[in-house]
């Protein structure tokens, strides 16, 4: 029993003797949140990003490093509104980490902060990959960032006072840039106000939204199923009748579909970063509205 | 802007020393002084981050009226406030999450399923490979919740084809366990090996593996409790520890109190780059057999009635290997798994133990067996995918003592070859094709074909790794 003690002992000692490094460790499941957690923290966090932007976020495994790295998190990060649903729930119920529990202030959602849009008036899987809060890919829109910094920023000196004042500072300073970095964007993409698009995937409403682009049809036939030559048939139909200028797609996926429209349809295929790291421009969240955008207007030409 | 003065120095005194393990013991004046103080902390905050968004918003206004003569789309107000989450409601909005999985198969063996055996190995649990013609595979019910802030439950009830209902697993889990450490309790599928802990729908064949079969009769469960380590660095390092009744094979119900059966394992896993990652582990199971009967022809042609009593260890090596490029799994990705079993049995070991013989004798008895399988599955394009697995059993050595007067010691190695295509055209469909051919006993080949089907309703399942 002695011996079992002295192993518990040493156990802990362990584990309190880990975050050494950075004051916050900060899991974030997508790169915009990392990236976002980054700029708010500076170098009193060390932020782990559980996906890259290639990936698509719908399709994740709770891997053993998820597991590995949720277990010494101070904060986890999470889009919500069941973006992370097939392996969030799992990653954190297998961590053995009490503080990052749903629910427990070292659990972050961004998605209850932002007006959602394309809540589904019915909930039926015969619909797709639908999800029942809405659409979670809340950070194509700028103004949701900002609508997220805030609460984020205060979350963090909650878990970690000594640094509040820090913290304050950063928030302050990233959003005085990142409110003349939207004007800017948004005095840039003024001739994009009206432009009509397809979308590979619905993973553009915010971002058409912001920009007062319209959606003529997506390429998948339901969220989250691929695109079938039968309905791409219908979609280069529908484009006949409803001219756009470009199809867009995410960064992590197939260009097969979007390629096929854009030579029948003779419009732009425009491939977005998404998300941060998306391509080479978009090393962090300015960089990825920059790229954005002028990848819009290039698509627009 | 002001340097921030509302931190007291005396909060993050208190706040560090709360934080540390709890060698600090507060009164109840001093937890009320930092609760208050928190409290406060928190209001000034807030107040500061909406000034602070004030600011921002009539900067913004202030800038559209600027630059009024080109048009700006209307920014958002930022410090508006968040839409209020609709709440659910009534006595449905603590309903659990349910789900429910449908399985069905068509199968066409050429060798009797009833005769099946596997030559050399103690038959035992749920083993071969089912009946012939049209049949409805395992229905299976789950439901789960978080059950309070200490608990999670989980209840997964299996419906068979034969009308019959069985707890598969039921287990809690204690949630707020410090230190990294995750206790389960309950029934629950051991976490010993690779395959051992998921459901019969999630293996990427329609069937276990011959080893599995042979050695954990299908699937190892157990009745009793599980603690699981995280180690806290940033490899993925798991250490558990089972016990429980013991009842499952290859022990047997044994009427006693204490424990039955014993689990211990250890699993190490990570990332190579963004495309790999891999999992390996080591397992091992002690348990006991008592009156463990089954039929075994001897070296006259009889069938005769044996009977083991005694211990069993097993130990299990494990790893598993999956490739996506970038990590993105949806258009294609590769999954390579292997398991290694050693099986060391110790006891006494009675021939024609019901007497129909009039032969009845009692020796002691060992064995030493081993098995493994290697499978790949590939998917080629979106819901697509191919597998192969091989399967070997090695009798080993068996020493019978003086019954090997009457039973020989095996030599015959079982194999199985098994190809499979499925189809996945959603998360919550699955239809698969799969062919095998198996020769687990002497001069018999088994050419096997099953074509099934496995829906998903529900709640959302778990992408398990």
């Amino acid at each position: 029993m002695t011996s079992f003690k002295s192993w518990l002992l040493a156990a802990s000692l362990g584990v309190w003797a880990v975050p050494a490094s950075a004051n916050l460790n900060v899991f974030a499941t997508v790169p915009e949140w990392g990236a976002l957690t980054q700029e708010l923290g500076g170098d009193k966090v060390s932020v782990y990003v559980a996906t890259n932007a290639l990936q698509d976020p719908h399709h994740v495994e709770a891997k053993p490093s998820l597991i590995a790295r949720a277990r010494n998190a101070d904060l986890v990060v999470a889009t919500g509104a069941e973006l992370e649903i097939g392996w969030l729930p799992l990653v954190t119920q297998q961590a053995g980490n009490p503080k990052v529990q749903a629910g427990k202030p070292g659990y972050f959602e961004a998605a209850p902060l932002v007006p959602m849009v394309e809540k589904p008036t019915r909930l039926d899987r015969a619909e797709g990959d639908v999800h029942p809060l809405g659409n979670p890919h809340i950070q194509t829109d700028p103004r949701n960032i900002a609508r997220v910094a805030g609460p984020l920023s205060a979350r963090m000196s909650e878990l970690d006072p000594a640094n509040a004042a820090y913290y304050q500072a950063r928030y302050k300073s990233f959003s005085e840039r990142w409110t003349a970095a939207i004007a800017r964007w948004e005095h840039e993409a003024a001739p994009l106000k009206g432009t009509a698009v397809l979308v590979q995937h619905k993973g553009f409403p915010y971002l058409l939204d912001w920009l007062g682009m319209r959606e003529v049809a997506a390429l998948e036939p339901k969220p989250g199923i691929e695109p079938t030559t039968s309905h791409l048939a219908e979609v280069l139909e529908a484009v006949q009748k409803q001219p756009v200028k470009m199809v867009i797609r995410a960064a992590y996926q197939s260009d097969r579909a979007s390629q096929w429209i854009a030579e029948r349809a003779k419009i732009n295929a425009v491939a977005l970063p998404f998300t941060v790291g998306g391509d080479d421009a978009a090393k962090d969240l300015f960089g990825l509205f920059d790229d954005t955008v002028q990848r819009l207007l290039k698509g627009a030409q | 802007m002001a340097k921030p003065s509302f931190v007291p120095r005396a909060l993050c005194t208190a706040l560090a020393l709360s934080l540390s393990p709890p060698l600090y013991a507060a009164s109840d004046a001093d937890l009320a002084e930092i609760r208050e103080q928190i409290r406060q902390l928190k209001e000034t905050y807030e107040a500061r981050i909406q000034a602070l968004e004030q600011r921002l918003k009539d900067a913004e206004a202030a800038k559209t009226k600027e630059t009024a003569a080109a048009p700006l789309p209307e920014a958002a107000p930022l410090a508006a406030a968040p839409p209020a989450p609709s709440a659910a409601s009534g006595i449905a909005a603590f309903n659990p999450a349910i789900s429910a999985v449908l399985q069905g198969r068509y199968a066409n063996l050429s060798q009797d399923p009833e005769k099946f055996a596997i030559s050399g190995f103690a038959p035992g649990g749920e083993i071969g490979p089912g009946r012939r013609g049209f049949s409805l595979g395992e229905s299976e019910l789950a439901i789960s919740a978080n059950v309070d802030h200490l608990f999670a439950g989980n209840l997964i009830v299996s419906l068979t084809p034969e009308n019959t209902v069985s707890v598969e697993e039921a287990y809690g889990v204690y949630t707020a366990a410090p230190y990294g450490l995750v206790p389960k309790f309950g029934r629950f599928f051991s976490g010993l090996g690779y395959m051992n802990e998921q459901h019969q729908h999630a293996w990427d064949f329609i069937d276990a593996p011959l080893a599995y079969q042979a050695f954990l009769g299908g699937q190892y469960g157990n009745d009793g409790l599980q603690v699981k380590w995280i180690a806290p660095i940033d490899q993925f390092l798991e250490l558990g520890a089972e016990v429980g009744n013991g009842d499952s094979f290859p022990g047997s119900a044994r009427n006693k109190n204490g424990v039955g059966s014993g689990v211990v394992y250890a699993h190490a896993g990570g990332d190579i780059g963004a495309s790999h990652s891999w999992r390996a582990g080591l397992s091992y199971l002690q348990t006991r057999a008592q009156d463990r009967n089954y039929s075994q022809l001897d070296l006259a042609g009889n069938d005769a009635q044996v009977s083991f009593n005694g211990t069993s260890h097993v130990a299990i090596a494990d790893f598993v290997w999956k490739y996506a490029p970038n990590g993105n799994a949806q258009n294609t990705n590769f999954k390579l798994q292997g398991e290694y079993f050693w099986r060391r049995e110790r006891g006494d070991f009675t021939y024609d133990v019901d007497g129909a013989l009039g032969l009845t004798n009692t020796s002691a008895y060992t064995s030493r067996q081993s098995g493994w399988y290697l499978q790949g599955v590939y998917q080629f394009m979106p819901y697509w995918r191919v597998g192969a697995r091989y399967d070997r059993l090695d009798p080993g050595h068996v020493d019978y003592g003086s019954n090997a007067t009457y039973l020989d010691s095996p030599a015959f190695h079982p194999e199985r070859y098994t190809l499979m295509v499925d189809w996945t055209p959603s998360e919550f469909s699955r239809v698969r094709l799969q062919w095998g051919q198996s020769k687990t006993q002497a001069g018999i080949t088994d050419n096997e074909l099953f074509l099934q089907y496995i829906l998903t309703l529900g709640a959302h399942g778990a992408h398990k790794f």
